[in-house]
Formats: C-alpha cells, sequence, structure tokens
C-alpha cells in the first residue's frame, strides 16, 4: 500500500524545497562568503574616507576633514561638473535615442535585418571597450583634423554612443511588458499614431525611460577607459582626476569623493528598482 | 455620430415603436467576397477567412458564432481596421472601408480583455474617444456622465481601472466604446472572463443597452447559449466559412449543415435516403425503418440521395409500443434530471436517438430501460442537412 500522504508531502516538499535554489545546502554560506568578498573592498574605503589620519590603512579619529578639503580642491569641483555635465547630456541622448530604437524594434512588423539591428544597439556591451576606445580617439581624431572643431562634443558623443544599449534595455522590456491592445484601443477610440503614443504609450513606458536615463547617467558618470583615450586637455572627468591623483599616491581624499559618489550611485539604482517596482 | 446618446424614458416607448414603423432595413456592415491570409506568401500561409459574404443591418444585434480558429475575430479585426483584408470589401453603410486605418471607422470595440488604460481614472478612460474627436469640455463631461449612468457606474467615476472589478471594469469597456456613439460596436467574446452569474446579468445588460442606443452590435462569441439568447440574428462559422446566418429560432429548429446542427444544442442525426422532394420538403425513408417528411435547406439542388435528417430530442416523445407508423426501439439508457429525463433508444439497426421525455405528474415511473417503446414526432420536426 502506498501511502499517499507521504507522497504528497514528498512531492510538495520537492515543488517547495529542493527545486528552490535558495533551499540547496550550503546556499546561504556561498551568499554571504560572495557578499563579504564583493562589498568588503568598499566598506573598508568609506570607513577611512571619515579618518582624521593622513593614512588609509590605520584608523585614529573620526572626521569630517577630507570631505570638506575635496569640497575645496578645485580640480575635484572642475571635474565633478565635467562629470555632470557629460553624463546628463549623453544620459538625454541615449535616452531618446534608444527610445527610439526600442519602439522600432518592438512595434513594428518583423523586418529583415531586425536581430542585426538590435545587435548592432547592443554593440557597446559585446565589443571590449578598449577596441572601441581606440576605434573612437582615431576616428575622432580624424574628424578633427578635417573639420579642425574641437571641444566636449567628442566627449558626449562616444559617451552617448555606449551609454544606448543601457538606456534600451529597461525601455525595450517594458514595451515588451506593454498590452499591444492598449494601442489598439487608442486607435480604435479615433487617436491618431501620434496621438495613441502621446496620450497612451509614452505615459506607460515612462517608468522605463526613467530607468533607463539613470542607468545611462550612472554608466556615463562612472566610465574611465573610453573618456581616458576620448577626453581632451580641460575635459577631465572625475574619474581621470581621481586616477590622476592615486598615481601620487592614495590620499582619504579620494576616499572621501568615492563614497560620495557611491552614495550617489545607490540613491539612483534605489529610484529605479522603486520605479519599476511601483509602476507593474 | 454627433448626436449623444439620449434616453429618454418617458418617450421611450413611443421612440422604439415609432423606429419599428420607419425602420427600413439599411445595411450596416456589408462584407462582400473576403478573403483573410496571415502570412501570405510563406510556408505557414493560412486562410483565416475564405471569401465570406455577409450582410449585417442596422440597429441589429448580430453575432459571429463559432469554436475557437473558425475566422470569427478575424472578421471583427477587418471591420475595426486592425487586419486588411487579402481579397475582397467591407462596406459601414454604403462606404468603404479600405485602407482606413482604425482610428478613421467610426467603429468601437470593446476588447476581450477590456485593454482599459491604467493610468487614466474611469471618466478619462470615458472621455478619451470623444477628446480625440475633438468634442468641446462641455460636450465631453456631459456625454461621460450619461454613458456612466447608462452602465450604472456613477459612483465609480474617479477610480482607476485596476481598483475595479472584472465585472466593473467590463462595464466601463462598455461605456468608453459606446461613449462616442459609433455607428457599429463591435464585442470580442466580451463577457468569457466573467463568471457564471455575472455573465448571465450581462447578457441582459448588453441587450438592454443595444435596445436603448440603437446602435449595431456585433457579438463573437464561442457560447451557442449566449448567442442564442441574445442575438437577433447570428452566422456559425466553421474553418473561415458561413455556415449559416438566421435567427436563432432557424438557426436552432432548421439547422441546414451538419456542423451547425451538432454545434448548437444536442440534436439526432439519423441517415437516410431522399426518395421524393418538392420546394421546401422531402421525403426520406430512414434506415431505422419509417419515411418521415424533412424540411429542405435552402440549397438543396445537389443533395445526394443519402441523406442525414435532424432532429432535436425535444421535438422527440415516448409513446407505447406498435403506434401505428412510428419508430420502434428499446430503450436504452436513461438519465432522469427532475422536470424530465433523457431517454436513449436504440433501433433494430443499432441507430439510437435520445429523446427529451417531460416528466408525468402521477409520481411514478414511466419506463424502464430495456422496455420497447415507439418513438412520436410531429409533423416538421425533422430538418435535411447538407455537409
Amino acid at each position: 500500500m502506498v501511502d499517499i500522504k507521504a507522497l504528497s508531502r514528498w512531492s510538495s516538499f520537492k515543488k517547495d524545497k529542493l527545486v528552490d535554489l535558495k533551499y540547496q545546502p550550503g546556499f546561504s554560506q556561498i551568499a554571504w562568503f560572495c557578499m563579504v568578498v564583493l562589498y568588503a573592498p568598499i566598506v573598508v574605503l568609506v570607513v577611512f574616507s571619515f579618518n582624521e589620519n593622513r593614512s588609509v590603512t590605520t584608523w585614529t579619529q573620526f572626521s569630517w576633514d577630507w570631505y570638506i578639503k575635496a569640497w575645496h580642491n578645485e580640480g575635484i569641483q572642475s571635474a565633478s561638473l565635467m562629470s555632470l555635465e557629460v553624463a546628463t547630456i549623453s544620459a538625454i541622448l541615449a535616452t531618446l535615442m534608444a527610445t527610439m530604437a526600442a519602439l522600432v524594434t518592438t512595434r513594428t512588423q518583423p523586418y529583415a535585418g531586425m536581430n542585426s539591428a538590435i545587435t548592432i544597439i547592443n554593440q557597446p556591451l559585446m565589443v571590449p571597450e578598449i577596441v572601441t576606445a581606440v576605434a573612437t580617439l582615431i576616428f575622432f581624431a580624424a574628424i578633427r583634423k578635417v573639420t579642425g572643431i574641437t571641444g566636449v562634443g567628442y566627449l558626449i558623443a562616444a559617451h552617448t554612443c555606449f551609454c544606448i544599449p543601457f538606456a534600451y534595455m529597461p525601455i525595450k522590456a517594458r514595451l515588451e511588458d506593454m498590452n499591444l491592445n492598449l494601442e489598439h484601443a487608442a486607435a480604435d477610440l479615433y487617436a491618431s499614431p501620434l496621438q495613441a503614443f502621446r496620450r497612451v504609450t509614452l505615459p506607460l513606458l515612462m517608468p522605463g525611460i526613467v530607468s533607463g536615463a539613470m542607468l545611462a547617467f550612472i554608466v556615463s558618470i562612472d566610465d574611465v577607459v573610453i573618456s581616458l583615450f576620448v577626453a581632451g586637455p580641460g575635459e577631465t572627468t572625475l574619474p581621470l582626476f581621481i586616477l590622476g591623483q592615486i598615481r601620487r599616491g592614495v590620499t582619504p581624499e579620494v576616499n572621501a569623493v568615492a563614497t560620495v559618489f557611491l552614495l550617489i550611485s545607490v540613491i539612483l539604482v534605489t529610484i529605479i528598482f522603486l520605479v519599476g517596482k511601483n509602476k507593474k | 455620430m454627433e448626436q449623444a446618446i439620449k434616453i429618454d424614458t418617458d418617450n421611450q416607448q413611443e421612440n422604439s415603436a415609432a423606429i419599428k414603423i420607419e425602420k427600413k432595413i439599411t445595411a450596416a456592415i456589408d462584407i462582400k467576397n473576403t478573403t483573410k491570409v496571415y502570412g501570405e506568401n510563406t510556408a505557414s500561409a493560412m486562410v483565416a477567412l475564405d471569401e465570406v459574404s455577409l450582410t449585417i443591418n442596422d440597429n441589429e444585434f448580430f453575432t459571429l458564432l463559432g469554436p475557437s480558429g473558425c475566422g470569427k475575430t478575424t472578421l471583427l479585426r477587418l471591420i475595426a481596421g486592425f487586419e486588411q483584408p487579402t481579397k475582397g470589401e467591407i462596406m459601414l453603410f454604403g462606404s468603404h472601408l479600405e485602407g482606413l486605418p482604425p482610428h478613421k471607422r467610426s467603429v468601437n470595440t470593446v476588447f476581450q480583455q477590456y485593454s482599459l488604460f491604467p493610468h487614466m481614472t474611469v471618466a478619462q478612460n470615458i472621455a478619451f474617444g470623444l477628446e480625440m474627436l475633438g468634442k468641446s469640455k462641455g460636450e465631453v463631461n456631459r456625454s461621460v456622465s450619461e454613458v456612466l449612468a447608462l452602465v450604472q457606474m456613477e459612483h465609480l467615476a474617479q477610480r482607476k481601472t485596476d481598483q475595479l472589478s472584472g465585472g466593473q471594469q467590463q462595464r466601463v469597456a462598455l461605456a468608453r466604446a459606446l461613449a462616442p456613439h459609433p455607428k457599429v460596436l463591435l464585442l470580442d467574446e466580451p463577457l468569457s472572463a466573467l463568471d457564471f452569474k455575472l455573465r448571465k446579468e450581462m447578457q441582459i445588460e448588453l441587450k438592454r443597452l443595444q435596445n436603448e442606443t440603437g446602435i449595431t452590435f456585433i457579438f463573437v462569441t464561442h457560447d451557442q447559449e449566449e448567442a442564442l439568447t441574445m442575438s437577433d440574428r447570428i452566422a456559425v462559422l466553421q474553418d473561415g466559412h458561413i455556415m449559416q446566418v438566421g435567427t436563432p429560432h432557424e438557426i436552432y429548429n432548421h439547422p441546414t449543415r451538419r456542423f451547425v446542427a451538432d454545434f448548437i444544442g444536442d440534436i439526432n442525426i439519423l441517415e437516410g435516403e431522399l426518395i421524393d422532394k418538392d420546394k421546401t420538403h422531402g421525403k426520406v425513408k430512414l434506415a431505422c425503418g419509417i419515411e418521415v417528411e424533412a424540411s429542405l435547406p435552402a440549397q438543396s439542388e445537389n443533395l445526394n440521395k443519402k441523406v442525414s435528417v435532424a432532429v432535436r430530442p425535444e421535438q422527440l416523445s415516448i409513446g407505447q409500443v406498435n403506434e401505428a407508423g412510428h419508430l420502434t426501439g428499446v430503450i436504452s439508457n436513461l438519465i432522469y434530471f427532475g422536470s424530465g429525463s433523457h431517454i436513449d433508444v436504440t433501433f433494430d439497426n443499432g441507430e439510437r436517438v435520445t429523446v427529451r421525455q417531460q416528466s408525468n405528474n402521477n409520481g411514478k415511473q414511466d419506463f424502464l430501460i430495456n422496455d420497447a417503446v415507439s418513438i412520436c414526432f410531429s409533423a416538421d420536426s425533422f430538418q435535411i442537412l447538407t455537409d
């Protein structure tokens, strides 16, 4: 005689526990280990940004000194402004283009070459950054030579390019989630394609666009490799400035700047998460 | 389209009487030889509609009935403009719809999943179509409150649509589609997501709305009972073809095709030989023994000698054995359900019919399994079917 109760207990146990990764033996230990490896250096960095001492390894006393010093450092000031300028403009441009790209790749009849188009949009994610950086450097140098135009525009253009796939992903995901019938309903209720987009698609797409823009912003403000190659004189972004500082020996001033950066990133990521969660 | 929806309860009786008198039958939708092929010129080409012709009259509650995949939703999407016909033409009150995008057709749709705009309130949803038509603010507000009253949703005007129950969402979807006063309202299985009781309520509600607004309703469903309850006329579809068009009474009592007979209600189909016919009736010698008079379908020229004959269980009754000229057989199964019984009678040749027998009022059981009985029927109970 088969014990049905035991069987059903087993099957529900199987369903609930065994298949669920969370209940695999050792899962939580591995998770904790990864968390420590990932975040311990960051914790150390944050802690020593508050160190009164000049050393970044020996703790003496709590102080805000390094934050105040960083705030008054003209190099940091101008680098921060440059970073903000580049990141803001690139994020806006990248989001605009990503939105259009996402619309074309989700709202038209599938056409020959659509998959290639998606691949090209995502290309910056797949090609090693150093390759893009070198290629961009040479390409921009050629343009500069022919036209004689200089300025921060090159850096913004380069940032816009590699920000597009980051902005594209959440917008495309949102469009794919959206019920196509809503746009049909708008058309059925006498809305022209433009009106339907403005009154129905765009408001519903907004959370995706906001997430995309913030991701693009973070990726841009964080970039080192491409900026290093493309940035001209007087176009030092904050990561480049920090890199320069470190070459001359690390001070807790850099820790302080990095901590502020971290804080901004955390705030933006939290907003992205909350926006995505609420509007679903 | 310009006139607002008017519900004047005092004059309603007179109005509807007046409409009946002057009601000249005009075609709301005229579909001519329309074919729709999906994925044309590809290996997976699928013919959804094949040379369909259909006329739907003004102020009619018309139902497209058929199993899933029969093409009924495709037909609706062609009328709404979400799909273009591969061949053929569709006219709306005499004007061609060809090439017109959905937003230029004065036809509104109630979608199966309602598709209410989640970022708008109930009132904003209903106002949407009116605003797109460029109505003034006052006009929009007046129409919105009229339609809200029509579907009894005034109290929920400021709610977001995700705070509504399924039935309430259904009403909002209806109100939104009715507000611009379209010439034709398309309903794509709008009741299929509701539970049984709510569905029954909404059936009555829809019928009432159609009467009060005078708008032509084209209703798509796979539920034959729903179709019979609500419709003025029904078109039964199968595999992209229209099998039969008629009033619920005609469709139920005089199905002309085997598919229609099978699809709607319980029915007995018997084989026989056509031995004689005039314009409307044929004499059929049934394989199980006797000769019966049966109605002929409209296109009866090409009938073979071998024919199928259909008869509803409730048009048959059980009598005593050996009544002259009647079918005789043996009761092979008996299902009692209170007000009556379903009795299966098997004939000598192995064919079987189901009889719906009313319970008598003496409280005794009349029949038992293996009883020999004869089956009585009135004239005009049998219908000859084509395939």
